[in-house]
Parts: structure tokens; sequence; C-alpha cells
């Protein structure tokens, strides 16, 4: 348990005093969303019907943005071998560090997204499924990013390769959580979509730590 | 003898280049047979005119794109378990014929439904799967190009496999659900087999086959080549010492 | 406690880099490991740390590595040429999070052998290359692990630290403990054992492992 702390305190402290590691993500995605207007222009009810998949899509690419630094940093420096050393499985630490990854990106995003759906217009009914998708859903962002930091780490211009391999698994948390804050909005049943959204994030919770683990001996070989 | 025999590259070699210009040929003859038979020798369809005959590639490439993937994920998944070289490297060989089979699916999809539902895209759900089987393809073979260490890169690939193949499986149902929601009720099905009549079915099942040959002389030929380039650089970093 | 090394080859991508490497380590012995540059001085360590494939049998104190690789891994501290070491947090936090994560030896203990007092509360990326690599060596006190894996420990550090350094590896080994040390320079142990690595011995023994490079190529 005090490793785990150790190791989950190391990781929200890094990230901390990485020249705003949290508050980047959060001014990409305040950035992307007040894109949206300037390109689909700012009519209000247009606005209101692509609000959900909007903000759902900003916070994923948000997500995105840090992942290439998951392993990069350790690996680089050594860490890793210490790491995989010491008496915490891989498994575990890879789990922690997305964790701490998720605290420092996706729940800003949370916090910050129903201020964001104002500005676009999102239907009342729709906010209190907004937070909960999203608080549900980017778990699983940061977990399957997990995998494709592991897979890419140490290899050159690996952030873009990155998002080649992460962006097709976000599709079907995408489908799911922007279908919970369109049925929402639409005033349809939410739970089918929410289910399958809190069903594909336990999936990912419980596979991508091994995956992870497993690309990351592989890289220190 | 077993079947791991054929791990073995020099076996593996020395039994497909004795195999494969007769694949070949069979997979020419099945081809010509099936696709000449479908476009000029079928009566047209009281509905849909000529532009049916479009399945006759459509089909066979949409099958194999899935199979390719399938192969690519057992291969991965034997040289997980067994590290049989022959076996990553024929992983390796499947994606970028699986890749093309996915763009002629797409393109002949495009071309038939022109015609057919007044566009060349719509975003039903089998279409969209398969514009996402595409993106998994092109993931896979980039993670391949980017590691130097043929091993590290057949580790890393086969991870990549197993993690693309569950979610791949659970888009395809996701983009079931997601278009539902969206349009209410199925759009047009592309399922054709169990409506055709005898006339059209039986050419099908020819162009089937010979996409079948064919897959398999270009996964032989593409893993023959893999193997020899593997060679080349072993005997490089040979030199080298 | 022992380490019994009988056979050990490494290959890296298929190219055989040493083989027949048989040797032992007592408890309360530290060993040189020798070699000219590129005789697989860090790949025998990474191996022996399991982080490597190996052919060959590798047994901590009758238990195998390949049998129980987390339980030997247990046992083992690894100093590679890299110090592992934050810079975004000072020489305190990089040394308490090791002891929490390692949970085995004594915190003072290290800062006085290795002299942090003076630098605890100093940011990492303001410490000099020598500092780091004390940083770094101390981590190998607080894991409290019996055989210490060392791969050019002395480098950056001045005499006065290496000597110091050398009397810590000594009163490692009078607790019992082991050490493997690949280095170039004299430590100033007393008699220690050397193992050689020659590459050009070693080269010729075994054929390469990887099946591209057969003889029965057509």
């Amino acid at each position: 348990m005090s490793a785990t702390l150790a190791v989950l305190t190391r990781e929200l402290r890094l990230a901390l005093r990485s020249g705003g590691g949290a508050g980047l993500g959060l001014a990409f995605f305040l950035i992307v969303v007040m894109l949206i207007p300037f390109g689909v222009g700012p009519v209000p009810s247009l606005l209101a019907q692509i609000a959900p998949g909007t903000l759902w899509i900003a916070a994923l690419l948000a997500c995105l943005l840090s992942l290439d630094r998951l392993f990069q940093a350790d690996f680089e420096d050594g860490t890793l071998d210490i790491l995989a050393l010491s008496p915490m499985p891989l498994e575990g630490l890879v789990a922690i560090k997305a964790f701490a990854h998720w605290i420092t990106t996706g729940l800003p995003l949370v916090v910050a997204a129903p201020i964001l759906g104002v500005t676009l217009n999102l239907p009342e009914s729709a906010y209190w499924w907004l937070v909960i998708s999203l608080a549900v859903g980017t778990p699983a962002l940061s977990f399957l990013g997990a995998i494709g930091a592991a897979l890419t780490v140490g290899i050159r211009r690996g952030g873009l390769l990155l998002s080649l391999l992460v962006l097709p698994l976000y599709i079907p948390t995408l489908i799911f959580g922007a279908k919970c804050v369109t049925a929402a909005s639409e005033g349809v049943e939410v739970m089918p979509a929410f289910l399958l959204l809190a069903g594909v994030t336990l999936l990912t919770l419980a596979l991508t730590p091994f995956a992870a683990a497993a690309a990351l001996r592989m890289h220190m070989r | 003898m077993s079947i791991w025999e054929f791990a073995n590259p020099v076996r593996f070699m020395r039994l497909t280049g004795k195999v494969l210009p007769w694949i070949t040929a069979l997979a020419i003859a099945c081809l010509a047979i099936g696709l000449i038979w479908g476009f000029f020798f079928t009566p047209e369809a009281i509905n849909f005119g000529s532009t049916v005959k479009i399945i006759y590639i459509h089909v066979p490439a949409a099958t194999f794109a899935i199979n390719a993937w399938a192969l690519m994920f057992v291969a991965s998944m034997i040289w997980l378990v067994r590290r049989h070289h022959v076996s990553a490297l024929v992983a390796r060989a499947a994606a970028p014929v699986g890749m093309v089979m996915t763009l002629i699916a797409l393109i002949t999809g495009a071309i038939w439904g022109e015609p057919m539902w007044g566009t060349y895209w719509e975003w039903d759900p089998r279409l969209t799967s398969f514009l996402v089987l595409f993106v998994f393809y092109l993931g896979y073979m980039a993670l391949w190009e980017a590691i130097d260490e043929p091993d590290k890169a057949a580790d890393l690939t086969s991870v990549l496999a197993m993690v693309g193949t569950v979610f791949a499986v659970i888009s395809r149902y996701a983009v079931n659900f997601w278009n539902q929601g969206l349009h209410q009720g199925a759009s047009l099905s592309l399922d054709k087999e169990e409506h055709v009549a005898d006339v059209y079915y039986i050419p099908l099942l020819f162009a089937l086959a010979g996409f079948f040959l064919l897959f398999l002389a270009l996964v032989f030929l593409r893993t023959r080549t893999e193997i020899r380039a593997r060679r080349i650089k072993a005997l490089q970093l040979q030199e080298a010492n | 406690m022992t380490l019994t090394v009988s056979n050990l080859a490494c290959f890296r991508t298929g190219r055989l880099i040493f083989s027949d490497q048989s040797f032992t380590i007592d408890a309360g012995e530290a060993v040189m490991l020798r070699g000219p540059n590129g005789s697989g001085k860090s790949t025998m360590l990474r191996a022996l740390a399991g982080m490597l494939p190996f052919e060959g049998d590798v047994v901590l104190n009758g238990v195998p590595l390949g049998k129980d690789h987390d339980g030997v891994q247990e046992q083992i501290a690894y100093a590679g040429h890299l110090d592992a070491i934050k810079p975004q947090l000072t020489v305190g936090e990089n040394l308490t999070f090791w002891a929490r994560l390692f949970e085995g030896g004594s915190i003072d203990d290290a800062v006085e052998q290795f002299a942090l007092a003076e630098i605890w509360d100093r940011p990492a990326h303001a410490c000099s290359a020598g500092q780091k690599r004390r940083l770094g060596l101390a981590r190998l006190v607080v894991s409290g692990r019996v055989l210490w894996l060392l791969d050019e420990p002395t480098v950056s550090l001045d005499v006065e630290t290496t000597a110091r350094f050398a009397g810590i590896i000594k009163a490692h080994c009078a607790g019992g403990g082991m050490a493997l040390i690949a280095t170039h320079i004299d430590l100033g142990l007393d008699t220690p054992r050397e193992i050689m690595l020659d590459p050009n011995v070693v080269r010729k023994s075994i054929p390469s492992n990887d099946p591209f490079l057969s003889e029965a190529w057509e």
C-alpha cells in the first residue's frame, strides 16, 4: 500500500512540476471547443445538436496530448529498469501511472466540460449525463492510451504513431459516451448507452495493464 | 511430421517454393471462371440491372479483408506462445494483403452504392466497420515499420494484434448500436448470399475460391519476401561482426 | 547465499554476444567484470538482472532465475549507466521514493554513506553529474538487496567519492552481500576476483541461434 501511494504521489508531483501538466490538456480542450463554432457557424440550434459529440471528441484529443510522455521519460532515464526490479509488479505500476494520468488530464476535463457545454448551447437535460459519461469514460481513454504509450516507448517520432494506434481503440468509448449525452439531450433512454460505456471501461481497466506491461517488458529486452 | 516443422524458415521456403506456382495457376483459373461467368453469362437482375455484378469482386474481397486479420491474430498468437519466426512473418505479410482487400471492398462498395443508394458513401454500420478495420491495418503496419529489431517488432505488433482484435470486434458492434440510434431501422444489407439465386451463386463460389487462392498465394509470396529480407538482415549483422 | 552461473550465453538479434560463462559468487564477495568495449559486460549484467533473455543457468541461492523470475529479481539491485533520477524532484524526494518502493534498507545509512545531507533539498536538475551518480548509487543501499549488479558505477565520481564507494561495497559484502561490478578502473578493493570477457575467444564457440542463418539454405 505504501509503495502504491509512493508511486501515485510521485506521478502527481511530476505532472504538476512539469510545466502545467494538467493545465495544458485543459487549455487544449478549451481551444478545440472554441474552434468548432468558427468552423460550423454560430447557429445555436446547430451547436446544440453537435455539442455532445464535440465535447467528447475534444476531451478525447486532449487526453491523447500528454500520453506520449507516460512511459517515455521513465524509459529514457533508466527508471523503468529499476521499477522492473522493484517488488511492485509492472502491471500494477502501469495501472497506477494510467490512473495518475487520468487524475491530471481526465478529471479536469470532466470538471470543465459543463462550462464549455454552456458555450455550445448544450440542452439543459444533458449536463448531468455529460459529467457522468465523461467521468466513467475518460479512465478508459487513459488506460487505452497506456497501451499505445507502452507500444511506442523509445520509438523515434513515437507520438504520431501513438495517435494512429490509440485513436481506433477509442471508437467504442466515443460512440457510447457521446450517445449518452445525445440521448439525454433528446430525452431518450440513456441507460443502454451508459451501461455499454461502463462495460467498455471495465474491460479496459482489466485488460490494459497486462497488455501494456507486456509491451514494456518487450521494449526493455 | 508435425505442422510446426514448417515454422523453420528453410522448410517453409522449400515447401512454398514448390506449391506457390500451382496455387497461383489455380487462383487465376478460378478467378477467370468466376469473374467471366459472373460478368458476362448471368442474366441481369430485375431490380439492380448490371450493377449487381460487382458482387463478384466486392463480396470475396470483403470476406478476405476480415479473414486476413483473423490470420494475423492466429499467427501473432503462435509467435507469442511458441516463438516461431515464420509465424510472425506470416502475420506481417498478411497485413498489406488484408489492407488492400479492405480497400477493394470499400471502393467497390462505393461504386456499387452510387447507383443503388444514390450516394458513394453512407455511414452504414457495415461500411463504417470496414473503414475502422482499414485504420487498424494502417496502425499495425506502421508499428512494424517503426521498430528496427525484428524480434521486438514481432513481439509488439503481436500485442497490438491481440488488443486490436478485441477492440475491432467491440467497435463492430458499437457501430451497429451507433447507427441504429441515429437512423432507426436497418439500412440496405450488403449480405446477398441468402437472397441470390443459383445462377448468380455458383459463379460467386468460383470467385470466392479464386480470391481465397489469390490471398493464399499473395501471403505466401510476401512471407517468402519477408523471410529473405530477414535473412539478409541477419547476414549483414553477421558480416558486421 | 550464492550466485551460480553456468554456461551463460547471450544473443542480441541473433548475434552471439558472449558464451560459456561459468562462475560463482559467494556471500561476502565482490567480483570484477572486465573486458574491452563491446565485449558484453552490460549485456551480462542485464541478463543476470532478469531483463534480457539468455541461455544457460543462473541460480541464486538454489533458485533458478528461469523458475522463479520475480523471486530471484527481488534479491537484486541493479545500477546501470542511467541514474534513474527525476530532475523535477529534490534529492530527498528521489531517494525517499525509492526507499518507500523497495521497503528495504535505511535512508539514514544511505544519506550518511553517500554524504547526501548537504544536497538533500536541492532539486535534482541542479545537481552535478557526480552528485546525481551518488544519489543513483544511494538507491542500492535503500533497496536492501543482497546482490548488487553495477555497470560502470564510478563514472563521474571524483577520487575521494570513488574511495568512499569502495568502502560502501566492502561494508555491503562484510554484511553478507555480493556484488558483480563491470568497471575499467581499479576500485581499491582488497584482492578482488576478476571475470574476463574476451570477445575474440568467445565469439567462435557457438554459432548463432538465428534460424535465418541456417546452413541448409538453398
